[in-house]
């Protein structure tokens, strides 16, 4: 393929990158930042998966088999521990306002200069070389996808590897140090990190689809085929001898790497914004790395099917089979999957080595010494921005140089698990630093040290003897011929594989002498002030509560110039009214300072320098008195009873506060009862007057007019009769409802004929019906089951809904169907006339007592107003239910169903 | 007065029970006397009649009798025309709104005939 199309394809990508971060960096400008969602929290974790995963996995499956799942396994089984790991140190990272695994390590030991610079430069040591195996990988790509001969370019200028480094530098240097405060999220970066992730998963998965379903017939065929390759069952089988040593101690490693990483500490702790986000993590992130593993077995079989011997490397088959196979474009897509996952690695391993040289070496470095504090004072934060910027610069330089001598003799799985083990060495002093108060400087730094030197030797010198910088007899013979001393086989230990082998002494004397040393040597007041703080963590949550125990003697505006040279005008002024809001007490008339605030400064220069460069700046404006270890004990364990105090009574007024708020809507419920009732007794007294008024006027008439017509007076006291039924049906519909409602109403049960209630209602009515008219067709299921019901209540829904068609029917020519049978269990009944229609939003509302109240002024033609409300009521209570349609001009259709064979209570 | 044109009434309200002796009463007191059933026919019949007295109840099917009263007060040929309320809705608010519209009297339901007949007399006196 052309090589200058993959090389703008490279850049076109790393364009894109930058567009996106900036995208991203302004959406969250505007307020509405991605980061705030825990799926891109998941995928950048995925940062994990570099080019190791993407390209040495599959070289690994092909060369030794299973073993490649191994560091997936660790990352999956640590990944449930994370709520009680890595939710920890987010925590203590956050409250101390901690940015890289170097300033966590010196905070939890007192802030001590000599452990942070020192892990910073096993940091260094062990990480570059991973660094530059990405850039190898890439390179290494790009010869395969071009046939160029990238590998073998002279350094630099003439060198495509070399721009990529110097494009990634840039990025790295514009969305990884925007901000002096590393504790400010990079959300530009952790968005691009989070969209690399998602790309080589697709772009990996596409592979593994192609070479499985398109080269060859499913994993079925593969794997048939594959067997019968020579070594097929090596590559599926432990090795007896040393591979269940390997296995172990590759899970172990993976399971530290995932945590203490620097580059996942970033994206992990440092870029973490929600605590919570951890939850879905902790499932997605297996998910994903089971899925970017499914086709790594068939991928590497596959190459090892279509190329044997042919010397391709293993590393490339991803790349190399689409290649014979003529499919340009996709083999294009593959080498940027695999770039990217190179470049997500590199960004941000990149950062974190960047903030931690500067702020664990230079920044000690630079306030260590008077002159140079003094002369640079107003300018220290540029000098610190320039000095993570020309590290970024230097580090990639250095992985340049690696890369050019040394990285290309090794393979990607080799030179990664060196980094694994390096950082490995900081686990027993992390984990034993936030899980065990006794645990001391002087252990941690023994541990470390000791740990990193065995490291070193095992690991480390031998590839120095691979590339030619040492002598081989080292490795055969020993140094200096003794045997005891060889670097493969320590102490005389034989065995196990080399990784396996180092990472047994290492840990072995790391955590033996930090547990032991930590024993023997007693902390400081300030160690054991942070040990307090580190290991009990989540009761000392917030950045004042966590305040570093303090003695002595403070002035405010030594404090505040502190402040505004690091942070600025701006921002020290901000943070001087934030602590202002938190403890408003007045200023000391003679200046001094509260040690509150006194800590309140130092965590804020911490998030920009780091914390024991912090403590050298504060310390340096600060008196500071002797403060004995009880002293401290004390005094956090007061400010532990104030805030269990202060927990106890936030409580409490919650609690007060939900009592007020139940009590609050349970009056609010009894009003709207009582407004109800209200709303009843107004309408029915409303409904009285109307017969009465009638009543009256007839009765005053008659009385007054005794020599009225004898035609006109027999009419009169016939409407009369009329009113004063109309009052007494109201009278008794009232009370029936009334005792439906409040539960007194009771059923009078025995078996019914639905069959017979309908004949006899409509036999009741057969005058009326003759009267107006109407063509009244019944027809009725015969044999219907009998059902347990109250025959009279029945009769009274019957006569209710007939006696309504009947009102509501066409005027001139009325038409009733009545009908009831048998359906799923229950018996149906349907009342249809053919009538004006009910529009369909009165269709609940007809069944409520007296609907047209609500209407105001405008009322139903005839009715109480309460007959469907009873019925309704009768209905319910023999355990079915009624309903209506109906469209407007269209009739209505009354229904309602029994079941038949429920037991209705007696006492419904 | 049985001299003079005959004084007019209307008498709306949905209730046959009532319309059927209010007709009767103002019959014989010698007015002449318009039925309306709803508020719509009301209307219609104030357009055509322009009755001196209108006897309004409120709640009807259609157009209520504030509505009725309003259309009563804003035709000029009803100028002087006496407008009574006899309505069912006895609360303050209710009343309030019937003298807002323009009513001359609100009388709330249930009424003598008697007390009625008093006020008509009353109110078309000049």
């Amino acid at each position: 393929m052309n090589y200058w199309l993959v090389i703008g394809a490279s850049f076109f990508y790393l364009a894109l990158l930058f567009g996106l971060a900036s995208w991203a960096e302004r959406r969250s400008a505007a307020g509405k930042s991605f980061v705030g969602n825990p799926y891109i929290y998941a995928l950048s974790i995925a940062v994990y998966c570099t080019a190791w995963t993407y390209y040495g996995s599959v070289g690994r499956a092909a060369t030794t088999g299973l073993g490649y799942l191994a560091i997936y396994i660790g990352p999956t089984l640590m990944a449930p521990l994370w709520w009680v790991v890595l939710r920890k140190i987010i925590r203590i990272c956050k409250v101390q306002r901690i940015t890289t695994i170097a300033d966590f390590i010196s905070s939890r030991y007192g802030k001590n200069v000599t452990l942070g610079s020192i892990v910073t430069i096993i940091c260094v040591l062990g990480i570059i070389p991973y660094i530059s195996i990405q850039l190898k990988a890439i390179a290494s790509s790009l010869d395969i996808l071009t046939g160029a001969n990238e590998l073998g370019r002279s350094p630099l200028f003439g060198d495509t590897s070399f721009f990529i480094a110097l494009g990634l530098g840039l990025f790295t240097i514009v969305y990884g140090t925007r901000h002096v405060e590393a504790t400010e999220r990079h959300e530009g970066m952790v968005t691009a990190i989070a969209f690399e992730s998602l790309f080589k998963l697709v772009i990996f998965l596409v592979a593994g689809v192609f070479v499985t379903y398109g080269v060859f017939n499913g994993f079925g065929d593969i794997m048939q085929q594959a067997s019968q390759l020579p070594d097929f069952e090596r590559l599926m089988t432990f090795d007896n001898e040393s591979g269940f040593s390997q296995w172990f101690w590759m899970v172990v490693l993976s399971m530290l790497a995932i945590l203490f990483l620097p580059r996942q500490f970033q994206v992990a702790v440092v870029e973490n914004v929600n605590e919570q986000h951890l939850n879905k993590a902790m499932w997605l992130f297996p998910l994903y790395l089971f899925a970017i593993n499914i086709f790594v077995l068939p991928i590497a079989f596959g190459g090892d099917l279509l190329f044997g011997t042919t010397g391709i490397d293993a590393d490339m088959f991803v790349l190399a089979i689409p290649l014979s196979e003529g499919k340009s474009i996709l083999a294009l897509l593959i080498y940027l999957g695999g770039f990217s996952a190179a470049t997500s690695m590199m960004i941000v391993a990149t950062i974190a080595l960047s903030v931690m040289v500067s702020n664990n070496i230079v920044m000690p470095l630079l306030v260590a010494i008077p002159a140079i504090k003094n002369t640079y004072q107003n300018q220290l934060t540029k000098i610190l921005l320039f000095s993570r910027r020309l590290g970024i610069l230097a580090i990639l330089l250095l992985v340049y140089l690696y890369y050019k001598g040394v990285a290309e003799f090794y393979s990607l799985v080799e030179v990664g698990l060196v980094s694994f083990a390096a950082v490995a060495q900081f686990a027993p002093a992390i984990i034993g630093g936030i899980f065990w108060k006794e645990g001391t400087k002087n252990g941690a730094l023994a541990g470390i040290v000791v740990g990193s030197v065995i490291w070193f030797y095992t690991l480390v010198v031998p590839s120095m003897v691979g590339v030619g910088m040492l002598p081989a007899s080292i490795l055969n013979d020993g140094p200096l011929g003794i045997a005891l001393l060889k670097p493969f086989a320590l102490f005389g230990l034989q065995g196990m594989d080399y990784i396996s082998h180092a990472m047994f002494w290492s840990m072995f004397l790391n955590v033996g002498l930090y547990i032991g040393v930590s024993l023997l040597s007693r902390q400081s007041s300030q160690e054991r002030n942070q040990a307090e703080v580190f290991v009990d963590i989540f009761k000392y949550s917030t950045v004042f509560e966590s305040s570093i125990v303090w003695k002595g003697t403070a002035y405010i505006p030594d404090i505040k110039s502190l402040l505004v040279n690091f942070l600025g005008e701006k921002k020290a002024e901000v943070a001087m009214k934030a602590y202002k809001r938190k403890y408003p007490e007045p200023e000391d008339a003679t200046g001094k300072a509260d040690p509150k605030l006194v800590t309140y400064a130092e965590k804020l220069l911490a998030g920009v320098i780091g914390s024991s460069s912090a403590r050298i700046m504060v310390a340096s404006v600060v008196k500071e008195e002797e403060i004995s270890i009880d002293e401290v004990l004390n005094i956090l364990k007061e400010s532990q009873q104030l805030i269990s105090i202060n927990n106890e009574l936030r409580r409490k007024s919650l609690e007060l506060r939900r009592a007020t708020e139940q009590l609050r809507s349970a009056n609010e419920r009894l009003k709207q009862l009582d407004e109800l009732k209200d709303e009843f007794l107004s309408t029915v007294t409303h409904e009285l007057r109307t017969p009465l008024t009638s009543i009256r006027a007839l009765s005053e008439i008659l009385y007054d007019n005794p020599e009225m017509e004898r035609e006109d007076q027999e009419h009169f006291l016939q409407t009369i009769v009329k009113e004063s039924e109309r009052l007494t049906r109201l009278i008794t519909q009232v009370l029936d409802l009334e005792r439906f409602e409040s539960g007194k109403q009771k059923l009078n049960l025995g078996p019914v004929q639905i069959e017979e209630v309908i004949r006899e209602s409509v036999q009741a009515l057969e005058r009326l019906v003759g009267e107006k008219h109407i063509d009244l067709v019944v027809d009725v299921q015969h044999n219907l089951p009998t059902i347990n019901g109250d025959k009279d209540r029945l009769m009274q829904v019957m006569v209710n809904l007939v006696s309504n068609a009947i009102k509501f029917c066409n005027p001139e020519q009325g038409r009733i169907i009545v009908s009831g049978y048998y359906i799923d269990g229950d018996i149906k009944v349907n009342v249809v006339d053919n009538g004006k229609g009910i529009a369909p939003e009165l269709h609940k509302q007809i069944f409520d007592k007296f609907y047209q109240a609500q209407n105001q002024n405008i009322r139903k033609p005839e009715g109480s107003g309460l007959g469907l409300a009873i019925s309704k009521k009768i209905i319910e209570s023999h355990q079915g239910r009624i309903w209506v349609e109906s469209e407007p001009g269209k009739g209505s259709r009354f229904s309602f169903v029994l079941p038949v064979r429920v037991n209705v209570p007696a006492n419904v | 007065m049985s001299t003079k044109v005959k004084l007019k009434v209307l008498v709306v309200d949905d209730e046959p029970g009532i319309l059927m002796p209010l007709e009767f009463l103002m019959r014989k007191n010698g007015y002449q006397v318009y039925i309306a059933r709803n508020g719509t026919e009301a209307m219609e019949s104030v357009d055509k009649e322009r009755p001196n007295v209108v006897l309004l109840d409120i709640m009807m099917p259609d157009v209520d009798g504030y509505e009725v009263c309003r259309h009563i007060r804003q035709s000029e040929s009803m100028d002087g025309a006496k407008v009574i309320f006899m309505s069912a809705k006895t609360k303050d608010a209710d009343i309030k709104k019937g003298y807002e519209v323009g009513a001359d009297l609100y009388i709330p339901k249930p009424f003598s005939t008697r007390f009625l007949m008093e006020k008509i007399k009353e109110l078309t006196k000049s």
